[in-house]
């Protein structure tokens, strides 16, 4: 069943490249969320359920709720246009991510190790690069945060893998969250959206080395 | 008394956030200033004794903790000084206040933790309230400034988290779990080194944000230069000793480990890409704040490298960055003085400051002799250090193209100061100038005279602490 839910995962990722709308980025978001949830909940059986019950919650209310919800709203409200605005056309960016979960295959498989559950590894691992993918070749900031929730969502699948033994690790990456959260808000409640009246990286361009 | 000190610390920042009253703030700044030393002193009393499981005052982090200590002083000064003169509202100076206390308790906390992950939760601490620091001024630039620095040292936070789940797997081969470093120590034989080396990777890739080295150095450059300059001052010196910390916490584990010289290499790398890029920057930069901030890359650079060379290289390392730490503040401190009589960071808009204000001029030029090290310096001194051990461990090479890149970084450096103190600038109105008082300088003779005074003569107990904290290295 975890694997069931993993190798979903790892779809989603594909068809996370091949998005055309940032609305379509949210929904995916949250999806991977829900999917965490259930892997949490089938993964950590060794641990104290109310620690259990704490990490199970926090997945469900940020990542899959929050989070997501929050993005949708930012959208709205500064008027961000609905295209994700690729550097590379949606094909070759499902090639990129196929050859990167190729990678991570055959890389795990040259790992020997019996302390690891390949497939959290592989999951993991694709999912860092895809994140850092996306981060590199989508052109608006709320992508790159996109990107960057990605890339937090590989990780805490990491933590998955090793959290019955080290079940504080799984806190942590729950701390990691709530950080990256409250930066998303602090930062954009700040009104970045205001002051870069379109959301472009292109224009964080006014403190250079001249 | 770390729970008190951690409890009131942050509680003060909370109740400076809330309280939007200037007496009350600045009451509660004073009290926290008090209550950094007192702990500071405590844990003097209290070397090596461990409180609150996670925190033990150490040779390494009791040095660094009163180097901060130190500085924080003048920090909330020259801080005073620079909210009173800007256009200050009750809400920006609590901000300012709330989180630059909040920084000095992360920063404090960080130093002392024992535990790699509670380095970890202080360091994010620490990119949360720096952040609020560089967004100060709530302009364009400053957004800018900040997002970049967010987003650079949340993905490197994530790296260190990443760099801590490998270590655990690691170290499930010694068939232990806890991430102590003294654990970490013990078990340092049993480890397994095809994670222990990914770990490092990251681990160290993640914590450069901090420290000022390539990769990840430029999220501070930009956070110095948009920072108010007393901020910047302690994210130019006090964080990237934090950053030092817990990359030499790791390597001390690391070092007793088969991977040694593998670890020194990936150091080395990355400290000569350092110096090389602040030599490149350095003689194209026309902007104050981010050539300070690139000499600050080039001293982490020089650092590390002595850290790699092993040897007395290990002492030239943490003296290095201890007198770093006083000159590089010390400078950032002056820039506020530069900045009101100019109004400019460009060096273009800059120049004959001897006349301007002659106390502000010796600070730029002793901080300038200090910087590059030169003879009379106590920063030539560690820095002779650094070079000794590089010609002990045969990097004749490297050591003479290390000695170039300083050479152009002081032709380019001494070229840009020399313009400030003494070329007049172009079209300069002068009649605006304000009369600036010397005793604002007097925290900054201060600090550039701790920095000659434990580079030339060192008390002994100075250098039996350096001594001490290099013992878990090997020889």
């Amino acid at each position: 069943m975890i694997n069931l839910l993993l190798i979903v995962f790892i779809i989603s990722l594909l068809y996370l490249s091949i998005a055309n709308r940032l609305g379509t980025y949210i929904k995916i978001l949250s999806f991977q969320g829900f999917i965490l949830f259930g892997v949490t909940y089938l993964q950590l059986q060794e641990i104290n359920p109310w620690n259990l019950g704490v990490i199970m919650l926090e997945t469900i209310v940020f990542k899959a709720i929050a989070v997501p919800y929050f993005l949708s709203y930012l959208l709205k409200r500064n008027h961000i246009t609905k295209e994700a605005e690729p550097y590379l056309p949606n094909f070759l960016s499902l090639v990129i991510v196929t050859f990167i979960i190729v990678i991570t295959i055959l890389l795990a498989n040259s790992i020997k190790d019996t302390h690891l559950d390949k497939i959290f590894f592989v999951v993991a691992l694709s999912t860092l690069f895809v994140g850092l993918y996306i981060i590199a070749t989508r052109r608006k900031i709320i992508t790159h945060v996109m990107g960057y929730l990605i890339i937090e969502n590989g990780v805490f699948v990491l933590s998955l893998a090793v959290g019955n033994e080290m079940p504080m690790l799984v806190n942590l990456g729950i701390m990691l969250d709530i950080f990256a959260s409250v930066l998303i808000l602090g930062v954009f409640l700040n009104k970045i959206g205001d002051v870069f009246k379109d959301v472009s990286v292109d224009q964080l361009n006014k403190l250079k080395d001249y | 008394m770390t729970l008190f000190y951690l409890i009131a610390a942050y509680l003060t920042s909370g109740l400076i956030f809330v309280n939007r009253k200037r007496s009350l703030n600045y009451a509660l700044v004073i009290f926290f200033a008090i209550l950094q030393w007192s702990f500071t002193v405590y844990s003097c009393y209290h070397h090596k004794s461990t409180e609150l499981w996670y925190f033990t005052a150490d040779s390494l982090g009791l040095l660094l903790l009163i180097t901060l200590s130190i500085i924080s002083i003048p920090a909330f000064y020259h801080s005073y000084l620079y909210i009173k003169r800007h256009d200050e509202t009750p809400q920006s100076r609590s901000i300012y206040f709330a989180s630059m206390l909040t920084l000095i308790t992360s920063i404090t906390a960080a130093y002392l933790a024992n535990h790699i992950a509670v380095v970890w939760i202080f360091a994010e601490l620490t990119t949360l309230s720096a952040s609020a620091l560089i967004y100060h001024h709530r302009n364009k630039l400053a957004l800018e400034g900040t997002w970049k620095y967010v987003f650079i040292c949340a993905i490197s936070i994530t790296f260190v988290f990443i760099g801590i789940l490998f270590l655990s797997l690691s170290l499930q081969h010694a068939g232990s779990d806890d991430l102590s470093f003294t654990n970490l120590m013990a078990n340092s034989e049993n480890l397994n080194p095809f994670w222990l080396r990914l770990a490092f990777l990251f681990i160290f890739t993640g914590f450069t944000a901090k420290l000022g080295l390539v990769p990840m150095y430029t999220a501070g450059i930009d956070a110095k230069d948009t920072a108010p300059a007393p901020a910047a001052a302690l994210l130019s010196s006090v964080l990237m000793n934090m950053g030092f910390v817990a990359i030499f916490r790791f390597y001390a584990v690391i070092s007793h480990t088969g991977l040694h010289s593998w670890a020194n290499f990936i150091i080395l790398i990355a400290a000569m890409l350092s110096i090389f890029v602040a030599t490149v920057y350095m003689t194209k930069m026309m902007n104050i704040k981010r050539m300070f901030a690139y000499s600050s890359i080039e001293h982490m650079g020089l650092v590390m490298v002595g850290l790699a060379m092993g040897g007395v290289g290990y002492y030239a390392a943490i003296l290095h960055i201890i007198l770093h730490s006083f000159v590089k503040s010390s400078m950032f401190f002056q820039f506020t003085q530069l900045y009101r009589v100019f109004q400019s960071k460009s060096i273009y808009h800059v120049g004959n400051y001897f006349k301007y204000n002659p106390a502000g001029a010796i600070v730029l030029l002793v901080g300038f002799i200090s910087a590059t090290a030169m003879p009379p310096s106590g920063l030539f001194v560690s820095e002779f250090l650094i070079f000794r051990a590089m010609f002990e461990a045969n990097y004749i090479v490297l050591l003479i193209l290390v000695l170039l890149m300083l050479t152009i970084i002081i032709w380019a450096f001494g070229k840009n100061i020399f313009k400030i103190l003494f070329t007049p600038p172009v079209g300069f109105n002068e009649s605006k100038v304000p009369v600036i008082s010397p005793w604002e300088s007097l925290s900054q003779f201060i600090l550039l005279g701790f920095a000659f005074w434990l580079g030339l003569n060192p008390p002994r107990i100075f250098t039996e602490l350096i001594n001490d904290a290099i013992t878990i290295l090997p020889l």
